[in-house]
């Protein structure tokens, strides 16, 4: 291997000369059995949609509950496909055993949300980022140098290998877990909220990374936020999804800022601006928005939510 | 970057492998393990080196030495049947420790895999093993080894592999437990995704999280394991050959009138090793368990605890006795009204009362406090320095400090107008009613917009100021002396004013309004120069009068919303409770009030609600309870930690907009801590940037939006991505390797 992630990438294209995208998501259902005797189960995505090509990010939006860290979790092969399918590079990989899943390790990578509990307490970060290349066979000393590499690349000082991970800050730690994300070269990195738990500088900087690498490397994203704001920042692509359902797709410009489903219309009048007075104009708009259109009163609506919410914690569903 | 300190956030089952290490030396610093260790070394070692220590057969009996006397050749005499009691006692201590260890170890080869495959895996393995554990646990112990042990025949070992067997379905469970505790963790799905075999997630991220809680377990059976073997060998039931100290005691038993001092050895033998372990395994608890709180006191205390250690701390203000009386005289007088005799004195001047800063406020209020908190001693020297040179110009100039990139420079403005005023602390309120047309015509002329000196007359604040808090300061005892989270933060919120307490996480945003609250946990270390609300010294205030004030006149609402309502009791009954408590009305009336305030707050169908459990609504419903139950007193004073970041944005946005309209409504003060400049432009009048326990800059939210001063709020609002261009379409972005395929591949996809 050599110094930089792109010099020992692959081919970009494994699979034939398919005019497939890197990875497509086709129908796909996921459904969580509901507790109790003889309940209807809990369909977290109802048929949803989407495509990433190589070196694109497509950002996910919604609110918490939408299933939109589900999507991300079925393309991981951590929940459960019940009908559809998720194909990567031309192949099926959704429903596949657990050797074959394993393969797919080196193509397929996640940066989870939560800085805290995602990378071990008790491992220090040499271990956590050597972690995956022992997996794959790399010698010690390869993994070693591989390592400060990593660490560099996500712009850690190199004395971070020996250190636990509660030494370090959220937007460090975050780091962290990028770099374990990258440690195999990945095709695709599913980011599950990357940045909802960091600071307001922090997350900027940590967003510049992704940007950074992605042009440095040609990785792929699907990159799942709440924040439309973020998603603006770091997609090209924009899904906006809405009760386990895909409502909006679209360029990220075009969605973030002129909309057409009266959702992300909603979505995007409700992210407050910093300033006072472009916030009391869009407070303005939302509100008559509100009294022409459907009622936006969460109040209804919450409680069949909560329902769904209830069901969802067996699956790890979207953090609150 | 943040303090790492102030992150490490651990759960508590994480927290338990990474302190191993320092465990065993907690460990050893507890007297009672020592011991615990040394008694059961010694006696291990006495056993396992027995016939180094007597030359005494314990099998060997003689009818010459029955009940022999102590000394000489029987050190400590013979038993019944004339054996060697030292000798039986230390052979004896083999039988107990290695039937203890076969109990043991059978319980934990049968408990810790099955525990491990069931929690780790579920499905039906955890169903039919919970299902065994259950019927295991249910049988009882004594009659099924008093059955096996006459089927099998008199061996204390079988017996207790027996034993083992039915100590296991405890193992099980607690294994079982903590492995599904882990598995949910997100390294370990992290550590899926890596490629990793199940058994190496277990060997290397799910074993080290059971290894403590295993140990301790372990400690404690073992002494159970003696304790049930030892009753065994005393009816009889154990190996008539080997010596044992349950069948001393039997041998004993039968000679208690002639000779009553055998009973002693075996006994003594049972007592301390039974002790020695299940001390051990209570140390090992209480060693595992400190250093779990270590961890997570270095998380942001925002937990709710007695505010005891606080108090005292902080009533080191002498001499404002007489000012805080008359302050509170005039603050009832105006408090009684709630708020409209207030808003009308003012309202003559100004008739939007929210926008002009009273950031000065603090300084005329502080007046009377002559003491700083003992930790800004040092700093107040300089500052009265400040003010016998220009006694006069401290009110005046504060805008330019205020906006200055330091805020030293507001403490110094602060300190120097205390002196001023200590002249005549009593005259306070006067003087400043006085010079309040000043102030008048100073907004009257300026727009909402207006200049920071003209928006600021800090004299006119003085009536209304709801709130005042000067040179609060917070710390924690640390590992190298104190930390301090909190240094010299000064706040003014008037009545019908919305503060915003802006920061990054570790700025002290929080412990700011915790410390308002006066529900800092027992170790902080509080300090004020001036707590006041509405005239009362909060700092004074003992644990009663504080807790009559909390909820009634100064109300809180949480960052989560859910955790803060108990699971276990209905909506309507947290919610009728404080009601009745603090306005003494009766269960109807508090009823239908709660039921108002249900319906005021948005929710469709309160009836259902008031009925409800919290985990039957949604995250933005608890959050209207809570904002319902905070404004059921009627509260001068709302105090909001990042109300709305558990939030969806959807939702967000109507808390948000009910939290301004009560607000409105009521005219409440209130102050929002938060991190978010959208929720500041959206709803605070005035905002505080808070960095590393100080504010460094104040200013009506407008200006601070429009002109920024301080470096550190510019950094802030230039990281908001509001503005941020959005990112081209890939096949704009500069060439990348794979740009290439990805274009042809993408636009494919996207047709």
């Amino acid at each position: 291997m050599t110094g930089t992630l792109d010099k020992d990438r692959p081919a970009p294209t494994p699979a034939p000369a398919s005019a497939e995208p890197l990875l497509v998501a086709d129908q796909v259902v996921v459904e969580y059995p509901a507790k109790g005797w003889r309940k209807a189960p809990f369909r977290a995505l109802k048929g949803v949609s989407i495509t990433i090509g190589a070196g694109e990010t497509l950002g996910l939006v919604g609110e918490s509950g939408s299933g939109k860290t589900t999507l991300g979790r079925a393309i991981l092969g951590l929940a459960p496909v019940t009908s559809g399918s998720v194909r990567y590079g031309g192949r099926v990989i959704s429903g596949l055993d657990k050797k074959q899943r394993r393969a797919l390790s080196s193509e397929i990578q996640v940066v989870f949300q939560d800085p805290y509990t995602s990378l071990n307490p008790a491992m220090t970060v040499t271990d956590i980022l050597s972690e995956p290349l022992m997996v794959a066979g790399t010698s010690r000393t390869e993994a070693e140098r591989r390592v400060k590499d990593l660490l560099d690349q996500v712009r850690l000082p190199a004395d971070a290998g020996q250190r636990l991970p509660r030494e370090f800050s959220g937007g460090q730690r975050q780091r962290v877990a990028i770099a374990r994300a990258l440690s195999r070269d990945p095709r695709i990195v599913v980011c599950d909220e990357p940045v909802s738990a960091l600071d307001l500088s922090t997350q900027a900087r940590v967003l510049d990374l992704f940007v950074e690498i992605q042009e440095r490397t040609g990785v792929a994203y699907l990159f799942v936020t709440h924040d439309l704001s973020v998603v603006r920042h770091i997609s090209h692509r924009v899904a906006v999804m809405y009760r386990g359902e895909i409502v909006e797709t679209g360029d990220a410009a075009t969605v973030t800022s002129t909309p057409e489903h009266p959702y992300t219309q909603r979505l995007l009048l409700a992210a407050p601006v910093p300033d006072p007075e472009r916030q009391a104009a869009r407070r303005a708009e939302r509100r008559r928005l509100a009294e022409a259109g459907e009622p936006v009163d969460d109040s209804v609506g919450s409680v069949t939510d909560s329902v769904g919410s209830v069901d969802t914690t067996g699956a790890k569903g979207d953090p609150a | 970057m943040t303090l790492p300190q102030s992150e490490a956030d651990l759960t508590a089952v994480a927290t338990a492998t990474p302190v191993r290490a320092g465990l065993v030396r907690r460990l050893l610093r507890n007297p009672v393990a020592v011991a615990c260790l040394v008694i059961l070394a010694v006696i291990t070692l006495a056993s396992v080196f027995a016939p180094l220590l007597t030359s005494q057969d314990p099998a060997r009996s003689s009818l010459t030495e029955t009940l022999a006397p102590a000394g000489g050749k029987h050190l400590l005499g013979g038993d019944g049947v004339g054996r060697d009691v030292l000798a039986r006692l230390l052979y004896g201590g083999r039988t107990s420790l290695l039937g203890a260890l076969i109990a043991v170890s059978v319980a934990l080869v049968i408990g810790v895999p099955a525990g491990l495959v069931a929690g780790y895996y579920r499905r039906w393995f955890d169903a039919v093993g919970s299902w065994l554990a259950n019927l295991l646990m249910a049988v009882p112990a004594i009659v099924v080894l008093l059955v096996v042990m006459s089927a099998i025949g008199q061996n204390t070992y079988v017996g207790m592999a027996v034993f083992g067997v039915l100590l296991s379905p405890g193992v099980f469970r607690l294994i079982r437990a903590s492995v599904i505790s882990v598995r949910e963790e997100l390294y370990v799905d992290a550590a899926r995704v890596s490629g990793l075999t199940d058994g190496r997630i277990v060997r290397r991220h799910i074993l080290p999280v059971v290894q403590a809680p295993t140990i301790i377990q372990a400690a404690q059976m073992l002494g159970l394991a003696i304790v049930i073997q030892s009753g065994l060998e005393f009816l009889g039931l154990g190996s008539a050959s080997e010596a044992s100290w349950g069948s001393m005691l039997n041998d004993a038993f039968a000679n208690i009138y002639t000779k009553p001092i055998l009973l002693l050895w075996p006994g003594a033998a049972l007592a301390l090793t039974v002790a020695a372990f299940c001390l051990l395994g209570n140390a090992l608890r209480d060693a595992l368990d400190a250093s779990a709180n270590t961890t997570r006191r270095s998380r942001r205390t925002t937990r709710k605890r007695k505010p005891t250690a606080a108090r005292t701390v902080a009533q080191e203000t002498p001499g404002t006795d007489t000012d805080s009386d008359s302050d509170s005289d005039s603050g009832t007088g105006t408090g009684t009204g709630t708020g409209s005799g207030t808003e009308t004195r003012a309202g003559s001047e100004a008739a939007s009362p929210t926008d002009s800063a009273p950031e000065t406020g603090t300084n005329p209020q502080a007046t009377s406090t002559p003491t700083p908190g003992p930790n800004n001693g040092p700093r107040s020297g300089t500052d009265t320095a400040t003010a016998g040179s220009e006694p006069h110009t401290g009110p005046d100039s504060t805008p330019q400090p205020d906006a200055g990139p330091d805020a030293r420079t507001i403490s110094t403005a602060d300190a120097g107008t205390k002196s001023v005023a200590d002249t005549g602390p009593d005259a306070e309120q006067q003087p400043r009613t006085d010079s309040r047309p000043d102030a008048g015509t100073a907004t009257g002329t300026g727009t909402e917009t207006g200049s920071m000196a003209g928006a600021r007359p800090g004299s006119r604040t003085a009536t209304d100021a709801l709130l005042v808090l000067d040179g609060l300061t917070v710390s924690y005892p640390a590992a190298g002396g104190e930390k301090t989270v909190v240094d010299g933060v000064s706040l003014t919120v008037r009545r019908g004013e919305v503060l915003g307490l802006v920061g990054e996480s570790g700025s002290g945003k929080s412990q700011t309004a915790f410390a308002v609250l006066g529900l800092l946990p027992p170790e902080a270390q509080v300090s004020t120069g001036r707590l006041v609300f509405e005239g009362t010294d909060l700092a004074r205030l003992g644990r009663a009068e504080m807790n009559r004030l909390r909820g009634r006149r100064i109300a809180y609402v949480p960052q989560e919303p859910m955790s803060n309502l108990d699971p276990s009791f209905r909506i309507g009954s947290q919610l009728v409770e404080p009601v009745r408590r603090h306005l003494g009305l009766s269960r109807a009336a508090a009823k239908a009030k709660t039921l108002g305030l249900l319906e005021r707050v948005g929710i469709a169908d309160p009836e259902r609600v008031f009925a409800s459990y919290p985990h039957q609504i949604s995250g933005g419903m608890a959050q209207r309870v809570l904002i319902a139950g905070a404004v059921s007193c009627d509260p001068d004073l709302l105090i909001a930690d990042e109300p709305t970041t558990a939030l969806d944005v959807t939702v967000q946005a109507e808390v948000l907009d009910l939290m301004r309209s009560l607000q409105r409504e009521r005219n409440m003060g209130m102050v929002l801590v938060t991190h978010d400049f959208g929720v500041v432009a959206d709803i605070c009048d005035r905002v505080s940037v808070m960095q590393t326990g100080a504010v460094v800059e104040s200013a009506p939210a407008s200006e601070l939006f429009a002109a920024p001063q301080h470096p550190y709020t510019r950094m802030l609002l230039a990281s908001t991505l509001e503005d941020a261009e959005p990112r081209p379409a890939p096949g704009r972005t500069p060439a990348t390797t794979t740009a290439g395929s990805t274009n042809t591949a993408h636009q494919e996809g996207r047709a």
